[in-house]
Formats: structure tokens, C-alpha cells, sequence
């Protein structure tokens, strides 16, 4: 793990997985909403409404997935101190912050024709923008100290008090009585949803996936690259200096 | 109720948000790539592109 976690090795190895992913990501989502907005039947409660899902689901999964993620970096940051980690969260972050607000954005789209209302104070919808905002709260705070090791400390820290709203996203529709449905796929349980339904969303899910590794994963390269160049400017800059 | 226009906007987010990222990531790392080129012969030499030369 540790020999991954090298700045050069993740530089070769993700130089290989990004065009792959990327790839994989392209094809997946094309596959995935054509199917969902074309050929995929419409819901016989919801009618066409239901398309919405092959955005929103995995918008809402990569939201909390991606935060996972961010929790992770930052276990490996405070633990083994790994500078590697602390770039990847930083990184991270933002792209969770925009899966997260998709997912929102198109909940708000979806409730509307549905529930009649943009937004609802319901405890899944709630604890998602709890989510957003520890996001951004992330985000912020990294970026809020001169010494930049202590933003990454400081953003470690919140990432994992952040994620005690992971379990409450994801058991919200069981321990409230929520206008959001409940949980449609568990990794328990046969799926409660149609087959012709289930293969598009599995498909868009996949490739949004994909999508997020490959965004994030570039994100990464460029950051160390750019700490790479920090460090040569001023190296040159100190050999410069008279005395 | 008309659904449609709910759907499309939802699926041009869909697309819009992460195309935004996934180009901003490419050409982010594409500009720290040249200019890495451009500073560090050592990595111009081993090929930035792979990563080579990024080594700390």
C-alpha cells in the first residue's frame, strides 16, 4: 500500500488507469442514460419521472462514496502522516461537493412533478445537504491556513467527525418516517425494481464511478506535479540567493 | 404534469457537472505537465507524461 501511496509510483500507475477508466467511464454513461432515457420502461406510478434515477442514483451513491473516500485519505493522513493523502483529499472534495449538489439538484427536479415541491425538511434530503456542506466546509478549510500541513490536519479532522452523517444518510428512510422512498437496492436483498430498469442504472452507476476515480485520480496527478514544481522553483530560488 | 422538461434538465446536469470536472482535471494536468517540462530537463527527458519525472 505504502509503496503505491510513493508520489512517483502513483504517478506511473495512475498515468495507466486514468485512459482506462476514462474510457470505461465514457462508454458505461452513454449506455447507461440512452438506455435509461430511451429504451427503459417508465414507472407505471411515476410515469417517465423515474428517468430521473439514472442521474440521481448514482449522483447520491458517488456522494457518499466520494466522502468515504475522503475519510479514508484522511485516516492515512493522520496516521501515517502521507502526503499523498492529504493531496488526494484535497482533491476529492471538490468533486464530491458536485456529485453531491447533482444529486440535490436532481432530487429538487425530480420531487417537484412528484411530491409537488422543490425541496422538502425530510431527513434523507436533510442530512444530504448536511453532506454538501461538510463538503464545503472541507474544502474551506484546507485552503484557510498559510502553513498548508495544518490545513490538511485540520481538514482530516473534520472529514471524520463528518462522517457520522454517512450511516444517518443511509438509514434515514428507516428510522424517520420520510417523503423520500425507501431504499430500492441493499446489498442484502433482491432489488425491489423491474430488471429492464435495474441494467440501465446499473450501467450509469458503474460509469459515473469510473467517472469520479478518473476525475479525482487526475486531479491528484496534477496536484503532485504541482508540488513538484513548488519544490524546484524554490530550490532554484534559495540557490539563487547571495551568501 | 408536462415531465420532460424535469427530465432534461436533469440530464443535462448530469453531463454538464462532471464534464466541467473531467475537463478542468485534463487541462489542469496538462498545464502542470508543460510546465514541469519546461523547469525540470530531468523530466522532460524520463517523459512527464507518464509521470516519470514527478517523483519527490
Amino acid at each position: 500500500m505504502h509503496r503505491f501511496a510513493n508520489p512517483g509510483q502513483f504517478l506511473r500507475l495512475s498515468g495507466t488507469l486514468v485512459p482506462w477508466l476514462s474510457a470505461g467511464a465514457l462508454v458505461l454513461i452513454a449506455i447507461g442514460l440512452i438506455w435509461g432515457l430511451v429504451f427503459a420502461p417508465a414507472d407505471w406510478q411515476q410515469g417517465n419521472a423515474v428517468r430521473i434515477m439514472y442521474i440521481h442514483v448514482p449522483a447520491a451513491w458517488l456522494a457518499s462514496a466520494g466522502y468515504a473516500g475522503l475519510a479514508a485519505c484522511s485516516v492515512a493522513s493522520l496516521v501515517w502522516r502521507h502526503p499523498l493523502a492529504d493531496l488526494a483529499a484535497v482533491e476529492i472534495g471538490p468533486v464530491g461537493a458536485g456529485f453531491t449538489a447533482l444529486c440535490l439538484a436532481t432530487g429538487s427536479l425530480w420531487g417537484k412533478p412528484m411530491w409537488g415541491a422543490w425541496w422538502v425538511w425530510d431527513a434523507r434530503l436533510t442530512s444530504v445537504l448536511v453532506l454538501f456542506f461538510l463538503y464545503l466546509g472541507h474544502i474551506a478549510l484546507v485552503r484557510a491556513f498559510d502553513d498548508p500541513v495544518r490545513g490538511y490536519r485540520a481538514g482530516a479532522i473534520l472529514a471524520l467527525v463528518g462522517v457520522v452523517d454517512l450511516p444517518i444518510i443511509k438509514f434515514s428512510v428507516d428510522w424517520w418516517n420520510t417523503l423520500h422512498q425507501p431504499d430500492t437496492i441493499t446489498l442484502t436483498g433482491a432489488p425491489h425494481m423491474y430488471i429492464a430498469m435495474l441494467w440501465p442504472l446499473l450501467f450509469s452507476t458503474l460509469g459515473y464511478t469510473l467517472a469520479f476515480a478518473a476525475i479525482v485520480l487526475t486531479r491528484t496527478r496534477a496536484a503532485v506535479m504541482e508540488r513538484r514544481i513548488r519544490a524546484l522553483l524554490m530550490a532554484r530560488a534559495s540557490a539563487q540567493e547571495p551568501g | 404534469m408536462e415531465l420532460w422538461p424535469y427530465i432534461a434538465a436533469s440530464y443535462a446536469l448530469g453531463i454538464l457537472i462532471p464534464g466541467v470536472f473531467a475537463v478542468s482535471a485534463f487541462v489542469r494536468v496538462g498545464a502542470a505537465r508543460r510546465r514541469l517540462a519546461a523547469i525540470d530537463p530531468r523530466a522532460n527527458r524520463s517523459g512527464a507524461r507518464s509521470g516519470r519525472g514527478g517523483s519527490q
